[in-house]
């Protein structure tokens, strides 16, 4: 029975005679490298499911690793991300001192260039109010300001002080209402009194019918109330409005941006006027 | 019981390749007598009779006349075998003139795939026997049909033997 088996799968037989002359003769022949070729199959073969575990192997190591990484990862990336938010703060820190150092410098340059005697100021608080536009810096008595001294900045005129403590002082700005400041318009030389509104905005008043103003003209300071040297920026005509041959209004866009401001300089250095009175001048105060 | 008579007949033929058959040929004809066995085998036995007779008569050559690689002629034997079992059942081959082919065919299909496989693995340098190999076909297949004859003969004779020696006693 089991011959007859046999011989209905001659085929197979054959195929298994086949190769196991296959491999016997494969043992005995030597590759071109030396090794034995039934070897070398066997390696070749043994190596590929080798090679299959090793990467399924490392497929799994792969995952847990990146896993455990992940894990890892996470603690890191928020220590990180604080160690950024410190190097964020003190990246504007130091950009913010870099600022004040070049706003520091800006005024060091128009203290050289103005030949007054000033002393700088921070500006350590403001007022937000509309009716009063004014802010505190932080020098006072202490440091030689007095009443209606003359503050300014790079860009331009700011105001004067108007309550001297001994340690701070509370600065009227131009743009306050009740604050006004002799002007003339430096190319035609005409003269007028520019006020503030309590906005953003100046008028300029008490221009001559016949004085020739136009809009973007150069607005200084006229020196002429005793408290503002003259020929520092007020600011630039922006609005020419006229009502018959008189002027109906004349708008002045400052020249400072009050609310950018950081430091200032008092102008330490008596007006002419001072000089001559002997007592501060007063400003328009109505 | 079979089994046994083939392992003799190989034994045989074994024996008889490496004493007697240097006398029965000459220069570069030979004979193969366990090739003849594998292939009468394979004709008398059918495929897997003549794949295993080829298979163990092969490999035995191989180990004891061999020099090369052992192997090579038990695969070569053996496909010969199985070929010319599929050849003794698949056609008539009763007659002297089809058995001579089927021992010449087998004898150059043996000698091409034993040349072959020593070529192709850098065993032996064979040259173009082609001469040596149509010796050895012819002379094989003449050892093989004379191998069928005797065979068919001898229990004829030895029939006619007995009946003539009744003959007499009556």
């Amino acid at each position: 029975m089991a011959i007859l088996d046999v011989r209905q799968r001659s085929g197979y037989l054959f195929l298994a005679v086949m190769l196991g002359h296959v491999i016997l003769i494969s043992a005995q022949v030597n590759s071109r490298s030396g090794v034995s070729v039934l070897e070398s199959v066997t390696f070749g073969l043994f190596s590929e499911v080798q090679r299959g575990t090793s990467t399924g192997f490392g497929g799994v190591r792969n995952v847990w690793s990146r896993y455990i990484g992940l894990r890892q990862v996470e603690a890191e990336n928020a220590t990180l991300r604080r160690e950024l938010d410190d190097v964020k703060i003190q990246f504007q820190e130091r950009r913010a001192l870099a600022d004040r150092a070049r706003g520091l410098q800006a005024l060091l340059d128009l203290r050289d260039r103005s030949n007054l005697q000033t002393t700088a100021a921070d500006i350590i608080a403001s007022s937000p109010s509309p009716d009063f536009r004014t802010m505190t810096i932080d020098k006072g008595t202490l440091y030689g300001l007095q009443p209606d001294m003359a503050v300014i900045a790079p860009g331009g005129v700011v105001g004067r002080i108007v309550i001297p403590t001994l340690r701070a002082s509370k600065v009227q700005l131009l743009i306050d209402r009740n604050a006004a400041v002799g002007a003339l318009i430096e190319r035609s030389r005409a003269q007028g009194v520019a006020m503030g509104g309590g906005d953003q905005r100046l008028r300029l008043e008490y221009v001559s019918e016949t004085a020739d103003v136009i809009v973007g003209d150069l607005v200084v300071t006229s020196g002429i109330e005793g408290i503002f040297p003259k020929g520092f920026t007020i600011g630039t005509v922006d609005a020419v409005e006229k009502s018959g041959p008189s002027y109906k209004r004349i708008s002045i866009r400052p020249a400072v941006d009050f609310s950018s401001l950081e430091e200032v300089l008092v102008v330490l250095t008596p007006t002419p006027i001072h000089q001559a009175e002997g007592s501060p001048a007063q400003g328009k105060n109505e | 019981m079979k089994a046994a008579g083939i392992l003799l007949a190989i034994a045989l033929a074994l024996a008889a390749q490496t004493t007697i058959a240097r006398y029965i040929t000459s220069g570069t004809v030979t004979v193969d007598l366990v090739l003849v066995v594998v292939v009468y085998v394979a004709l008398t036995s059918g495929s897997v009779a003549g794949l295993l007779t080829g298979t163990v008569a092969g490999l035995i050559q191989d180990s004891l006349l061999s020099t090369g690689l052992i192997g090579i002629g038990g695969l070569a034997k053996s496909i010969v075998g199985f070929v010319s079992g599929i050849v003794g059942t698949q056609f008539i081959v009763s007659q002297p003139l089809p058995r001579f082919l089927v021992f010449f065919v087998a004898t150059i299909a043996h000698q091409a795939i034993t040349i072959g496989l020593s070529v192709v693995l850098g065993q032996q340098s064979f040259g173009t026997p082609y001469a040596a190999v149509a010796g050895e076909a012819l002379v094989n297949a003449v050892v093989g049909v004379a191998a069928f004859q005797l065979s068919e003969l001898l229990p004829g004779a030895v029939e006619r033997r007995r009946m003539g020696k009744s003959r007499l006693r009556r």
